[in-house]
């Protein structure tokens, strides 16, 4: 494809994206990984936004599984955050909008990550169960519950 | 300063209540408490429903000690700023939170000598009495482990190199 020369000399776009509270914090963890990178965090808190000042910052609903109404306006919202951002890597740590997230953010082309959260110490997340074969590095941060093909275990937030 | 939270999500009422009960019995007039939302009122304590991220790392940075539910985000911010914390978990049949995953989180950190733990209100009210003898624990980095920062980097840059 032509636009693959320009694409590769300019910035990696990194989607990095997350709920509130400790998910947020996690996320907030890696944010070195990103250096050299264009990264546009997107959350669930305005007032999370100081924290990652320079950077692209955007807001989706606050919506869990158990709001199937608020999940299906936030699943619209994150369709226009992937349409507009154009990522090269969609990164999350979880946890609805990560989940979507990377399932669409496969679906526009990036590559994707998944930390599975810190918190989730005797199984996976729900959404990090279900994310797996989306996840082109998909992670949980206990080397107990890494398995073969997947989820793999490099190092933790800690 | 003591410093009580429930975390984002949502309320912890076994916990607010327990701390307001010990604060009024013991007379202690310097705990303040993010509560989340919830028709509880405490009476002796100042409270807050929720803080702005910087207003509460200023409150862990402050703090003589952290009470909180056992949530990740709550622990680390501790945890960075070096302020002793009591967790009491979230219990999933009292319908707390989604499951039990709070007090795993609580027995792994408690084995890692980076929290102290009460399982219950009447273990919490007998910690609050010695919060003197909370372990003071190292502080840690504000970044993930390297090994954790490396997979990633290497997984943005490594793998789309052009051709």
């Amino acid at each position: 494809m032509s636009g693959e020369s320009v694409k590769s000399n300019r910035l990696k776009k990194v989607l990095a994206v997350s709920s509130g509270g400790g998910h947020w914090i996690e996320l907030m963890r890696i944010v070195p990984a990103f250096e050299g990178c264009r990264v546009t965090y997107v959350t669930v808190e305005t007032s999370y936004r100081s924290q990652v000042e320079g950077a692209r910052f955007r807001v989706v609903l606050d919506a869990t599984r158990w709001n199937k109404v608020k999940l299906a306006l936030m699943l619209l919202q994150m369709i226009w955050v992937l349409a507009s951002e154009r990522p090269d890597v969609v990164i999350s740590t979880g946890a609805a909008p990560g989940y979507f997230a990377v399932r669409l953010g496969k679906m526009f082309g990036a590559r994707t990550v998944w930390v599975d959260s810190m918190a989730n110490i005797d199984e996976l997340s729900s959404s990090g169960q279900r994310i797996g074969k989306h996840a082109d590095l998909w992670l949980t941060q206990w080397e107990h519950l890494a398995e073969p093909n997947g989820p793999m275990y490099r190092g933790g937030v800690l | 300063m003591i410093f009580v939270t429930v975390g984002h999500q949502m309320a912890f009422d076994r916990l607010i209540r327990a701390v307001d009960q010990w604060a009024g019995e013991r007379g202690r007039d310097d705990v303040i408490a993010q509560i989340g939302e919830t028709e509880y009122q405490p009476k002796h304590l100042e409270f807050h429903e929720q803080l702005d991220p910087e207003r509460f790392r200023a409150l862990v940075a402050k703090a003589d000690a952290v009470i909180a539910h056992a949530g990740t985000g709550t622990i680390f911010t501790a945890l960075e700023l070096g302020t002793p914390i009591l967790v009491m978990p979230r219990r999933g049949d009292l319908m707390e939170t989604r499951n039990d995953h709070q007090i795993a989180t609580a027995k792994r950190f408690e084995a890692l000598g980076k929290v102290d733990v009460a399982m219950d209100e009447v273990q919490l009210a007998e910690r609050l009495d010695r919060l003197g003898d909370l372990e003071t624990h190292e502080v840690i980095s504000t970044n993930a482990s390297a090994e954790l920062i490396e997979a990633l980097r290497g997984f943005i840059h490594g793998e789309n190199e052009p051709k």
